[in-house]
């Protein structure tokens, strides 16, 4: 009876969402104890909280997809500026219907992160080449679309005068609050993305073909997956959810920023890193990113509460992302 | 020089896990002679050698290298005692120069620790000219065809001035001229008193070269000759041992329906247009028949099974009819579809994912059953069908939920073999399908063979266990250099011909194997 409950125990520890969760519960314990005088108790806090990681965990749901293939996706910070800029330019200076303008940013999305997995997929470039390219010409893009300027709702008409309009209503929308102002909608858009990650890596034949890609490419091969398609569907997977994000960006900012979204991904490869999934591939969870979007956003709550330095805050964000991986392979090594 | 052995080994033990694989074997090599290793596949061969070579260090057993106690710790360790080795594969680095691989751990440095680079490339040229072998010194590695890189790979080891070289297979990759003029500078190093180990599978070489001969088979050392002592009939004899009784089991005769038509198939060799690996092969698989593929590493056996699913992607010529149909060779997906499925003798690396769990593994290949619309998994259905058949399979694992990465080889290999039957093959080709395995899993998978024959499945079977061969098949085909070197119908064929025919050798017992 012992010994079985003791082996249950184990086995519970051996799990990585065991282990990522026990990080979260420690960042939300060093948050109670350090509560900046009750603030960390209230709701509001917390719902801040959420409302400033959705964008980098949409970001993290696409990057969780393309790091289980045994890759990773460097352009989602330049997809979501681009996206950002078109969504603004289609909706302010055009005055398109949200209806229209929203499936063609995703569409925008899709055909760069598919240009990546081609490449990828088709040409044997490493991932984080190809998607590095994709960072730079993205952001290129961005400026042009742009014309290197903020697209805002002061509108130049064709005779050099400008004018003020308003923003559309779905700018409103997604930038506010649902349930008596409990959570926002950026939040719910997170969640969703979640959802939908889960979906496709745990019940669609399309996630058993990315695990199996990422765990094994030449087996999976072997065995009858298309493995290019595969990888193409990855990347385009990851450049929908960084359009989402971008929509997401500009109507937070209230205008499209080219500039927006620096470095983005490297703060959504640290999410998905800190839940558990390994940039080895053929295996993590989009369970476990969230868990770690979570765990991140607690860190950064936790020290702008305590009004720490952005010196320290950036010294410790490092640190702690060694030690949770570090915490995670603390398992002993598998055998063969 | 000494006048004493160079290396003596005595009652050399080695286990691998819970499995010993040299059970106390004794060699020795005096300096001036060719030991050659013969052996089976599997039969210890590498082993002994990985320990002579610092490869392998926790082995028991009396080592001694010029009458003097050993245990090397790493392959350097080994190098410094006058040890050099020429692997199977090599160990140069393709991205570096000749001179540079020279060199590799040996640099020849100056006062301040600067390499000398004008030193080390005349020493290169130096060194391969008095081999005969003219190759630019700071030419790249990687663009040298592959049977220069070899000479290269022997000429740094004969640099070292080591006076004992091992020779693993080292003709594999090599032309006639170019094993020739291997053969010379093998004769050359023999007149000068190296001593040297031979390791290969050829007839014709084992009696050009040898001095003396060591038999292994399955970790036991059987007996040290001179080669006229050893005709190759008693060799080929000692290789395979005694016949075993052959396990008849009740079967139905093979339908006559052909399941599998090849004609004139071949594959070319990559890097050398004028070889192939697979030679104008033509055979016939009939349904519910077991057609066994005897060869020896590099006979073409796996590209054979490679190729006619799909796996080799162009370089293959030739027509196959699959169940009477024309079937054109397209690609693992199509193959699979069209009920043609591949088990490669690599379950590591060309088979499982190990973090995958064990019902995605094994259904991984097969997922067209379990699907809706949209790609939505039916998971209890295939949950279902996969326990089913670990249930039949035996499979003994924690969980089906499990990462493969936790069960035992043969249960891994019991994972990849439901993989491979799961979408209902009408053809299965296994290659080296009980590799890895213990006898008990080894018994469950001539099981499942037997049934699936019984079902009407056609196996095409590549072991490099004869036993296991000749139980199982119902005719056996040897491959030799990608070709047919004979064909056996069932109880007709012994292990010695299959070996002697294996080796490039027509009949056991017949003499010479030289000119």
């Amino acid at each position: 009876m012992r010994e079985a409950s003791r082996k249950q125990l184990i086995r519970l520890w051996a799990m990585p969402v065991t282990r990522a969760l026990l990080a979260l519960l420690l960042m939300i314990v060093i948050g109670c104890l350090f509560n900046s005088d009750g603030a960390f108790f209230r709701w509001s806090v917390h719902r801040d909280m959420m409302r400033q990681v959705s964008v980098y965990g949409i970001l993290a749901c696409g990057m969780t997809v393309v790091i289980i293939t045994a890759g990773i996706d460097l352009s989602v910070s330049s997809l979501l500026a681009l996206a950002a800029v078109v969504f603004a330019w289609f909706t302010l200076p055009h005055g398109w219907p949200a209806v229209i303008a929203i499936p063609l940013v995703l569409l925008v999305g899709a055909a760069l992160g598919s240009v990546s997995g081609t490449l990828v997929a088709r040409m044997g470039i490493q991932p984080f080449i190809v998607t590095l390219a994709m960072m730079v010409f993205a952001r290129g893009l961005a400026k042009v679309v742009s014309g290197g300027q903020k697209v805002t709702n002061y509108v130049t008409e064709a005779d050099g005068s400008t004018r003020l309009i308003e923003h559309p209503p779905i700018y409103d929308m997604i930038d506010s609050r649902i349930i008596g102002g409990n959570i926002s909608i950026v939040t719910i858009v997170f969640l969703l993305c979640v959802l939908v990650t889960w979906i496709v890596l745990a019940r669609l034949r399309l996630g058993r073909y990315i695990y199996a890609v990422g765990g094994n490419k030449e087996g999976a091969r072997l065995s009858g997956v298309p493995v290019r398609r595969t990888l193409i569907a990855a990347y385009a997977t990851s450049g929908v959810f960084a359009a989402v994000a971008g929509i997401c960006q500009a109507a937070q900012e209230t205008h499209g920023d080219p500039d927006t979204g620096m470095a983005y991904e490297l703060d959504a490869i640290a999410m998905v890193v800190i839940g558990g999934t390994t940039l080895a591939g053929g295996k993590g969870s989009v369970v476990l990113t969230l868990i770690g979007v979570l765990t991140i956003g607690y860190l950064q709550k936790i020290l702008s509460l305590n009004a720490a330095p952005e010196a320290t805050r950036l010294m410790l964000t490092g640190a702690i992302i060694i030690c949770a991986v570090w915490f995670q392979r603390g398992r002993k090594r598998a055998r063969d | 020089m000494t006048t004493g052995p160079l290396v003596t080994m005595r009652g050399i033990r080695k286990s691998f896990g819970p499995v010993e694989v040299l059970h106390g074997v004794d060699f020795s090599l005096q300096p001036g002679e060719v030991h050659v290793l013969a052996g089976e596949n599997g039969a210890g061969k590498s082993t002994l050698i990985n320990i002579l070579c610092g490869v392998i260090d926790d082995f028991s057993g009396e080592l001694q290298v010029h009458g003097r106690q050993q245990r090397f710790t790493d392959p350097m360790d080994a190098a410094r005692t006058g040890i050099a080795t020429i692997h199977q594969e090599l160990s140069l680095i393709p991205s570096m120069s000749v001179s540079d691989n020279m060199f590799l751990g040996h640099e020849a440095t100056g006062r301040h620790g600067m390499i000398d680079f004008a030193y080390q490339e005349s020493e290169t040229v130096r060194v391969l000219g008095e081999m005969g072998i003219e190759i630019a010194p700071h030419s790249l590695v990687e663009e040298l065809p592959i049977a220069s890189q070899q000479l290269l790979e022997i000429a740094r080891a004969l640099a070292r001035d080591a006076d004992v070289i091992i020779f693993d297979e080292p003709t594999s990759a090599l032309n006639e001229r170019e094993v020739e003029f291997l053969f010379e500078r093998i004769h050359t190093l023999r007149s000068r008193g190296r001593g040297i180990v031979y390791i290969t599978h050829k007839m014709e070489e084992i009696y050009r070269l040898a001095d003396r001969i060591t038999v292994l088979r399955d970790g036991n050392c059987m007996g040290t000759a001179k080669p006229d002592e050893l005709p190759p009939g008693e060799l080929v004899r000692r290789m395979v041992g005694r016949e075993l009784a052959v396990e008849e089991t009740e079967r139905l005769s093979p339908s006559g329906a052909p399941a599998l038509e090849v004609s004139g198939l071949c594959v070319a060799h990559p890097d050398q247009a004028d070889r192939f690996l697979v030679d104008g092969m033509s055979f016939t698989l009939q349904a519910g028949e077991i057609l066994g593929l005897a060869g020896l590493q590099g006979s073409g056996t796996s590209q054979l099974l490679h190729a006619l699913f799909g796996a080799l992607g162009r370089d293959v010529a030739g027509s196959v009819r699959l169940l009477g149909e024309p079937f054109t060779i397209v690609g693992p997906r199509d193959s699979v579809e069209h009920g043609l499925v591949l088990l490669t003798n690599d379950r590591k690396s060309l088979g499982l994912a190990p973090e995958m769990e064990v019902v995605h593994s094994a259904s991984l290949a097969s997922l067209a059953r379990f699907c809706g619309r949209l790609g939505w998994l039916r998971r209890n259905e295939e949950h279902d069908a996969v326990e089913k058949l670990a249930h039949e399979f035996n499979l003994s694992a924690p969980s089906l939920d499990a990462p493969v990465r936790t069960l035992s080889g043969g249960n891994q290999q019991k994972v990849y073999l439901a993989r491979c039957v799961l979408p209902e093959p009408r053809v299965l080709l296994l290659d080296e399908p009980t590799r890895g395995v213990d006898v008990g899993a080894k018994a469950d998978i001539y099981r499942l063979m037997r049934n699936w024959v019984r079902q009407g499945v056609s196996i095409l079977l590549i072991t490099s266990e004869m036993e296991e061969l000749l139980s199982l098949s119902d005719r056996v085909l040897v491959m030799h250099e990608g070709r047919i070197a004979a064909e056996f119908g069932r109880g007709a064929a012994t292990k010695d011909e299959i070996m002697a025919a294996a080796m490039g050798h027509a009949r056991p017992g017949e003499q010479g194997g030289s000119e």
